[in-house]
C-alpha cells in the first residue's frame, strides 16, 4: 500500500425498515455489487431520522449520509417520510451554513422492490463524495487506529 | 432553434436534393443548421465491417468536433447534431453508445481522440431530421407553416432498416409512424403498407444486382398495390436504390410500374409552398407530377 | 425485569455465521471474530458454519448459561430473515430476547461487496455496531392484542373461491368480495384445462355453488374495497357495493327481464365472451353466473341514463327485483386477516402491432379462442373464422407480450400450455393443420411434457423461432387472401411465410393495471412488473410485508390452476394460523415519554398519524398511548426535548451505532 492511499469516503445510510433496508436486502439476494463504503443503520420508518443523527454521523467522521425511505404515498405508517422531508430540507440549509456541501447528504425514496436503485444509488454517492473528497470538520475525531488493517490480512 | 449539421458524404453528392430540400425546410421553419466544420467520413459501410474500431473512431471525431464547435463539455446542456443520412445517424448513434458503455473499444476510441488533440464528453444529441421535426419542433409547427396541403395525395412512407436499428430510439423499432404522423400533419394521406422497414435491396443492387432489383420491385409493387402514389424516403441510399434503378427493374420484371421516390423532405418543402427547383425536384428519375395544394 | 438483571455488567457474546460460504466465501471470518474480541464487553466470540441451526442456536444457549452472557450479537443474515429465530433461541436459554441484535454481513456485505478485505472490514463495522447498541437494549414485553376471528378473501378467481371455501370449512366466517358481477374469474371462460382436458365448468362451477350455498361464506359480488385500516389482527374494511339495480335477494335468475328488454337483439360488448357476442342492457353475465342474479348495465340502460324507457323489464319481473333507484352503498367489516387473491389480466395484443391484432380480424387473442372452443361460447364450441367459415390453417403464435425486453421480460408460465391446449382442440373439432411458433418450449409440470408429446404424435407442426410478423403481403398465388406468418425457423436455419386463415396470439399474463392502487390500498408492495410482492420468496411466499395480509394466485405472479390452488391453501394455512391463535405479539417498538423531560410542549402530538398521543393537562406533558403507538419513531425524531423515546431504537442506542459504524472504513 502507498503511504498515502487514495481517499475512500465512509458514509453512513439511515434505510426503513420497510422500504429501503428490504431493497438493500434484495439488492443482496440478486447479488448486485456495490462500492463497500456505505454502512446501513436500521430505522422503522424515515420518520424516525432526528437530524442528530446526521450532524453526529459527519461529526463522528462521516463523509456523507444517505437516507433512504418509501416513495411518497407509501410510508408503512402513513406519512413519515413527509415529516422527515420537513426535517431533511431544514437540515440541508443548516449544514450549508456550517460550510458542509449540501451534496454530502443526500435524500432517495427507494420501494421494497428496487434493489438496482439501492446499488445504482450507493455508487453514484460514493463516486461525488469521493470527488468531493473527505469532510475537513474542525475536531473531527482522527480515524480510529485501523486495527482492522492487520484483521483484514489476517 | 439551432443545431449543428453533418451532411454526410452522400448528401453532397447522390443525396443532393436531400440536402438542398432539408435546408430550404430548415430554413422557412425557422430550424437553424449550422454545417459541422472540417467533418470527416461517419464511418458506416465498408470501415464498419471490416474494422468497428476505426470506423468508431471516425465517427467519435464527429462528435468530439460537434462538441468542441457547439462549445459543450462536462455540465453544460448539451448540443444536437442532426445527420439525415440514416447510416450517418445511425453509426454516430452507435459510436456514443459504445464510448459510454465499452470500457475496451471505448479506451481505444478515447486515445485515438487524445491523439489528435480531440475528446468527447458525451454531449451530443444525435438527431435525425424525422426526430428533429416530428419530436425536437413538433408538428403543430410544421402544420401551421403548411400552405398547400397534400389534401388527397397517398404517401407511402418507408423508413428502411436504419433508423430502427438498436441505438435509433425516436420511434417504434417494428412499427416506426414519425413519418406517418408527418405526412398527416402535411395533410396526406400515409396508406397502410406492410413493407416500411423492409430491406429496400441497397447493397445488393450493385453486387447481385437481380438480387437487389427483385427486393426493390416488391417494395415498389405493394406500395403501388396499397394505392400510393409516391413513395418517401428517409434514407440517400434506399432513395438512390428505389429510384434510379427502375429501367432495369422494368426490363426484369415487366410488369413493374413506375413509381416516384422523393425524400420526405422534398414533399414537405412542396406543402410548405417552396418551388420546386429549391427542392431538387429536376434531379428525380422517375419524375413527380402530381400537382400538391390544389 | 430483574434489577440485578439491569445493573449486572453487560456480558456480550459475538456469534459470526459463516452461512455455509454465502458468507465465508467473501468475508474472513477468523479477522472478524479476531477483531470483536476487541470489542468492550464481549467475554467471548465463536463462530459457525450456519448460526440458525439447531447446533448454531445451542451454541448461543450454551454460552448464556455456562459464561453467563446477558447481551448476543449474531452477525449473520439480514434481521428480517432470522431476527425471530435468534431471539427465541436467546428466550429459550432464559435471556430476555430483546436483549438480542443482528449484525447484516450477508445481504448488505458478502452477496453485495467484490473485494474480500474490504467486505471483512464492513462486517467487522457492522458487529462493532451491534456490539456497541446492544449494550444499551432493555428487556421488554411483546404486547397481546387479541384477533378478530373473521377472514377476508379479495377476488372470487379459483385462488379466492378456493381460499373462502377452505376457510369456510374449517369454520371462519368469511366474506368474498369479487369485482365483477360473478364470481368464477378467468376460469369460468376456459373449456377444458391442460393437461388433461378435464372440463373446467365441470370443476369449478360446484365450487361456485358451494360458495353460494355455504352458512360461512357472505359473497359480495359487483363489489371492491375501498379503504383498509387497522393491523394484524383487527382491519377494519370498507367495501362499496356497487349499485346492480337489481335486489340480489329476489332475483331467482329467470331471465325474464332479458327476454322483455326493449332492445330485441343484444346491442353491447359482452365481456365475458371478449366481445365475440353482444348482450342487452340488462344481462346475466353468463348462463352459470354465481350469484345467478342479472344486473342493469348503466352506460347501455335507457331508463338510467335518460329516464325514458317503457321499463319492460322491471314489468317483466314478478318477483319487482328491478330498482332503478338503487345507488352504491358501502358495507363496513371487521376482520382478523385478508387474502388478496385478485388475480391477472392478460396482455393487450395491440401493443405488437406487427401481430396486426384489431387490424386483421382474424388475428384472435387465446382468451378470445378460448371462448370459440367453449361449449356454451358465442359459437356453441365451433371453431370459426370472423365469416363463419371453418379455418384450414391455423397458427398459434407464443410468447405475445411475454420473454420480450419492449413489452414483458417475464415467461408467463402457462401459454406454451394452453396453445398447446388450444392446438389440440382446434385440431380436433376443426381437423386444420395447425402451427406453433415458439421460442422455448416450457413444459414443467405433472404429465405437462408427455401432453407436449401427445401434440408432436398428433401432427400438430411446431416451429422454434419468434414470428416476426403477420402480414397481409402475399407474394405467391397461395399465399392470396391469407394472413402470413412470418418467422425464422431457428431448428433449420431458414425464414418462413407460413399463409393462414387464423392467427392465435397467445398473450401472456400480466398484473392488474390498478395493482399500484391496489397495493397502496392494503400496504403492501408490489414488484416492478406490478405483481404483489411476497415477504419471502422461498420462506414466505404467501405472506406479505405487512403482517395479516396474505396473497395467493396469479396477482403475486404467473401461475397455472394447480398451483393457484396450492398457494391459495397455503394463504389459508397462514390465515388460520393467525385468527386460530386468538391474540398476535406486536413487537414492543413503541414510543414512550420520560416526564421529567417533558415540557408539554405539544410538538409530538402534531406528528403522530394515529392519534396515540394525548396532552395530559394536570401533568402538563404528553403521553402515549401503547396500544395505538405504531412504533414508527416519527414523534421521537420531532422531540426537542428528548422526552420521547422509542422502545429497541433510541437515541443512544442510534448514536452508539453511527460510532459503531464509522469505526473503520
Amino acid at each position: 500500500m502507498s503511504d498515502t492511499p487514495a481517499f475512500e469516503p465512509r458514509i453512513v445510510a439511515f434505510f426503513c425498515n420497510w422500504c429501503t433496508y428490504t431493497a438493500a436486502d434484495l439488492a443482496g439476494t440478486a447479488r448486485l455489487t456495490y462500492a463497500p463504503n456505505v454502512r446501513v443503520v436500521r430505522i422503522m420508518c424515515s420518520g424516525r431520522l432526528d437530524p442528530q443523527f446526521v450532524v453526529t454521523a459527519l461529526r463522528q467522521g462521516a463523509d456523507g449520509v444517505l437516507i433512504g425511505g418509501c416513495h411518497p404515498g407509501d410510508c408503512h405508517y402513513q406519512e413519515g417520510n413527509y415529516k422527515m422531508l420537513r426535517r431533511f430540507h431544514l437540515l440541508k440549509r443548516m449544514l450549508k451554513q456550517f460550510g458542509i456541501d449540501d451534496q454530502r447528504v443526500r435524500l432517495e425514496w427507494i420501494s421494497a422492490s428496487e434493489g438496482d436503485k439501492v446499488q445504482r444509488v450507493i455508487n453514484e454517492m460514493v463516486a461525488q463524495v469521493r470527488d468531493l473528497g473527505p469532510l475537513a470538520l474542525v475536531g473531527k475525531p482522527t480515524p480510529h487506529p485501523d486495527a482492522s488493517e492487520k484483521h483484514a490480512a489476517a | 432553434m439551432n443545431h449543428l449539421y453533418y451532411p454526410g458524404c452522400s448528401l453532397k453528392s447522390t443525396g443532393r436534393a436531400y440536402e438542398e430540400s432539408l435546408l430550404a425546410v430548415c430554413a422557412t421553419l425557422g430550424v437553424g443548421l449550422t454545417e459541422l466544420q472540417d467533418w470527416n467520413c461517419c464511418g458506416a459501410t465498408s470501415y464498419m465491417a471490416i474494422d468497428e474500431v476505426k470506423a468508431f473512431a471516425l465517427a467519435a471525431r464527429n462528435l468530439a468536433l460537434a462538441e468542441e464547435q457547439g462549445k459543450v463539455g462536462p455540465g453544460t446542456p448539451t448540443v444536437d447534431l442532426v445527420a439525415p443520412c440514416a447510416a450517418c445517424y445511425l453509426v454516430l448513434a452507435k459510436a456514443q453508445h459504445c464510448l459510454e458503455e465499452n470500457k475496451e473499444v471505448g479506451g481505444k476510441i478515447t486515445a485515438a481522440l487524445a491523439a489528435a488533440q480531440l475528446q468527447y464528453t458525451g454531449r451530443v444529441v444525435m438527431r435525425h431530421p424525422l426526430d428533429l421535426f416530428t419530436n425536437a419542433l413538433g408538428l403543430d409547427a410544421i402544420k401551421a407553416q403548411v400552405t398547400k396541403p397534400l389534401t388527397g395525395l397517398k404517401v407511402a412512407c418507408y423508413y428502411g432498416c436504419q433508423i430502427v436499428r438498436p441505438y435509433a430510439t425516436f420511434d417504434d423499432q417494428y412499427h416506426p409512424m414519425t413519418m406517418d404522423h408527418l405526412v398527416t400533419a402535411l395533410g396526406g394521406t400515409p396508406v397502410d403498407w406492410p413493407l416500411k422497414t423492409r430491406c429496400c435491396g441497397g447493397s445488393l443492387t450493385g453486387t447481385v444486382q437481380e438480387v437487389g432489383l427483385r427486393m426493390s420491385y416488391h417494395l415498389l409493387k405493394e406500395a403501388r398495390k396499397r394505392g400510393a402514389d409516391v413513395l418517401l424516403t428517409a434514407c440517400p441510399l434506399c432513395q438512390f436504390n428505389l429510384e434510379c434503378y427502375q429501367d432495369p427493374m422494368k426490363a426484369l420484371f415487366p410488369d413493374h410500374e413506375p413509381l416516384p421516390v422523393l425524400y420526405f423532405t422534398q414533399l414537405m418543402g412542396l406543402a410548405l409552398g417552396l418551388e420546386r427547383a429549391r427542392l431538387g425536384l429536376q434531379r428525380l428519375f422517375v419524375p413527380f407530377r402530381q400537382p400538391v395544394g390544389v | 425485569m430483574s434489577e440485578t438483571m439491569q445493573s449486572a455488567e453487560p456480558r456480550v457474546g459475538v456469534y459470526v455465521c459463516h452461512c455455509g460460504i454465502n458468507i465465508a466465501a467473501k468475508v474472513d471470518i477468523a479477522a472478524v471474530v479476531e477483531f470483536a474480541k476487541t470489542l468492550p464487553y464481549v467475554i467471548v466470540v465463536r463462530d459457525y458454519k450456519f448460526m440458525c441451526s439447531d447446533p448454531g442456536q445451542e451454541l448461543l444457549q450454551q454460552d448464556i448459561k455456562e459464561l453467563g452472557l446477558n447481551r448476543i450479537v449474531v452477525a449473520s443474515c439480514s434481521p428480517l430473515m432470522h431476527e425471530a429465530t435468534f431471539r427465541h433461541a436467546t428466550e429459550a436459554a432464559g435471556l430476555n430476547q430483546f436483549y438480542f441484535q443482528m449484525a447484516n454481513i450477508r445481504e448488505h456485505v458478502s452477496w453485495v461487496t467484490a473485494d474480500k478485505a474490504l467486505a471483512t472490514r464492513k462486517s467487522q463495522a457492522l458487529v462493532s455496531a451491534a456490539v456497541r447498541r446492544v449494550v444499551l437494549n432493555e428487556p421488554l414485553e411483546h404486547q397481546k392484542v387479541p384477533v378478530k376471528p373473521n377472514v377476508l378473501v379479495v377476488g372470487g378467481g379459483i385462488a379466492g373461491i378456493h381460499a373462502a371455501l377452505t376457510l369456510a370449512n374449517a369454520g371462519k366466517q368469511v366474506t368474498l368480495v369479487e369485482r365483477e358481477p360473478t364470481i368464477g374469474g378467468h376460469m369460468a371462460k376456459f373449456d377444458k384445462t391442460f393437461p388433461t382436458l378435464d372440463c373446467a365448468a365441470c370443476i369449478l362451477t360446484p365450487k361456485m355453488s358451494m360458495v353460494r350455498s355455504h352458512p360461512n361464506i357472505t359473497m359480495l359480488t359487483y363489489a371492491e374495497v375501498v379503504g383498509v385500516e387497522g393491523y394484524v389482527g383487527n382491519f377494519t374494511v370498507k367495501v362499496k357495493k356497487k349499485a346492480r339495480y337489481v335486489h340480489e335477494e329476489l332475483c331467482v335468475g329467470c331471465n325474464e327481464c332479458v327476454e322483455a328488454c326493449v332492445y330485441k337483439e343484444g346491442r353491447f360488448t359482452d365481456t365475458f365472451n371478449e366481445g365475440l357476442s353482444k348482450r342487452k342492457p340488462v344481462y346475466m353475465p353468463f348462463p352459470q353466473a354465481t350469484p345467478s342474479v342479472v344486473l342493469i348495465d348503466p352506460e347501455s340502460c335507457i331508463e338510467l341514463k335518460t329516464g325514458k324507457c317503457k321499463k319492460q323489464c322491471a314489468t317483466a319481473c314478478t318477483r319487482n327485483a328491478i330498482d332503478f333507484t338503487m345507488t352504491d352503498e358501502i358495507v363496513a367489516l371487521e376482520v382478523g386477516a385478508i387474502i388478496i387473491a385478485t388475480g391477472f389480466q392478460t396482455f393487450d395484443a395491440t401493443r405488437i402491432p406487427q401481430y396486426g391484432y384489431g387490424k386483421f380480424p382474424n388475428v384472435y387473442t387465446s382468451l378470445e379462442v378460448e371462448r370459440l372452443v367453449n361449449a356454451s361460447g358465442p359459437t356453441g364450441g365451433e371453431v370459426q373464422l370472423r365469416d363463419g367459415s371453418t379455418p384450414k390453417r391455423v397458427g398459434i403464435i407464443h410468447c405475445v407480450g411475454s420473454r420480450d425486453e419492449k413489452t414483458n421480460r417475464h415467461c408467463s408460465r402457462v401459454c406454451c400450455m394452453y396453445s398447446l391446449k388450444l392446438a389440440h382442440l382446434i385440431h380436433e373439432r376443426t381437423d386444420a393443420e395447425v402451427y406453433n411458433l415458439y421460442i422455448d418450449m416450457r413444459t414443467p409440470g405433472k404429465g405437462y411434457e408427455e401432453f407436449y408429446d401427445k401434440l408432436l404424435k398428433e401432427g400438430v407442426n411446431f416451429i422454434r423461432g419468434r414470428a416476426a410478423e403477420v402480414t397481409d403481403w402475399t407474394v405467391t398465388p397461395e399465399e392470396e387472401g391469407k394472413l402470413v406468418i412470418r418467422a425464422e425457423d431457428t431448428l433449420i436455419g431458414v425464414v418462413r411465410r407460413i399463409p393462414v386463415d387464423m392467427v392465435v396470439l397467445s398473450v401472456g399474463l400480466e398484473a392488474h393495471a390498478d395493482a399500484d392502487e391496489v397495493r397502496r390500498l392494503f400496504n403492501i408492495s408490489c414488484s416492478k412488473e406490478g405483481w404483489f410482492l411476497e415477504r419471502h420468496p422461498k420462506l414466505a411466499p404467501v405472506s406479505t410485508f405487512t403482517d395479516g395480509i396474505f396473497i395467493a394466485g396469479a396477482c403475486q405472479g404467473p401461475k397455472d390452476i394447480p398451483d393457484t390452488v396450492a398457494q391459495a391453501g397455503a394463504a389459508v394455512a397462514e390465515a388460520l394460523a393467525l385468527v386460530d391463535r386468538g391474540f398476535v405479539e406486536l413487537e414492543p417498538n413503541t414510543a414512550f415519554i420520560t416526564k421529567e423531560l417533558c415540557s408539554g410542549c405539544h410538538t409530538c402530538i402534531a406528528m403522530c398519524p394515529f392519534s396515540a398521543i394525548r396532552y395530559n393537562k394536570e401533568a402538563g406533558v404528553a403521553e402515549i398511548n401503547p396500544a395505538l403507538c405504531k412504533g414508527c419513531g416519527t414523534c421521537v425524531a420531532a422531540c426537542p426535548s428528548g422526552a420521547a423515546q422509542q422502545h429497541l431504537f433510541t437515541d443512544e442506542q442510534i448514536f452508539q451505532e453511527i460510532e459503531g459504524v464509522l469505526n473503520y472504513v
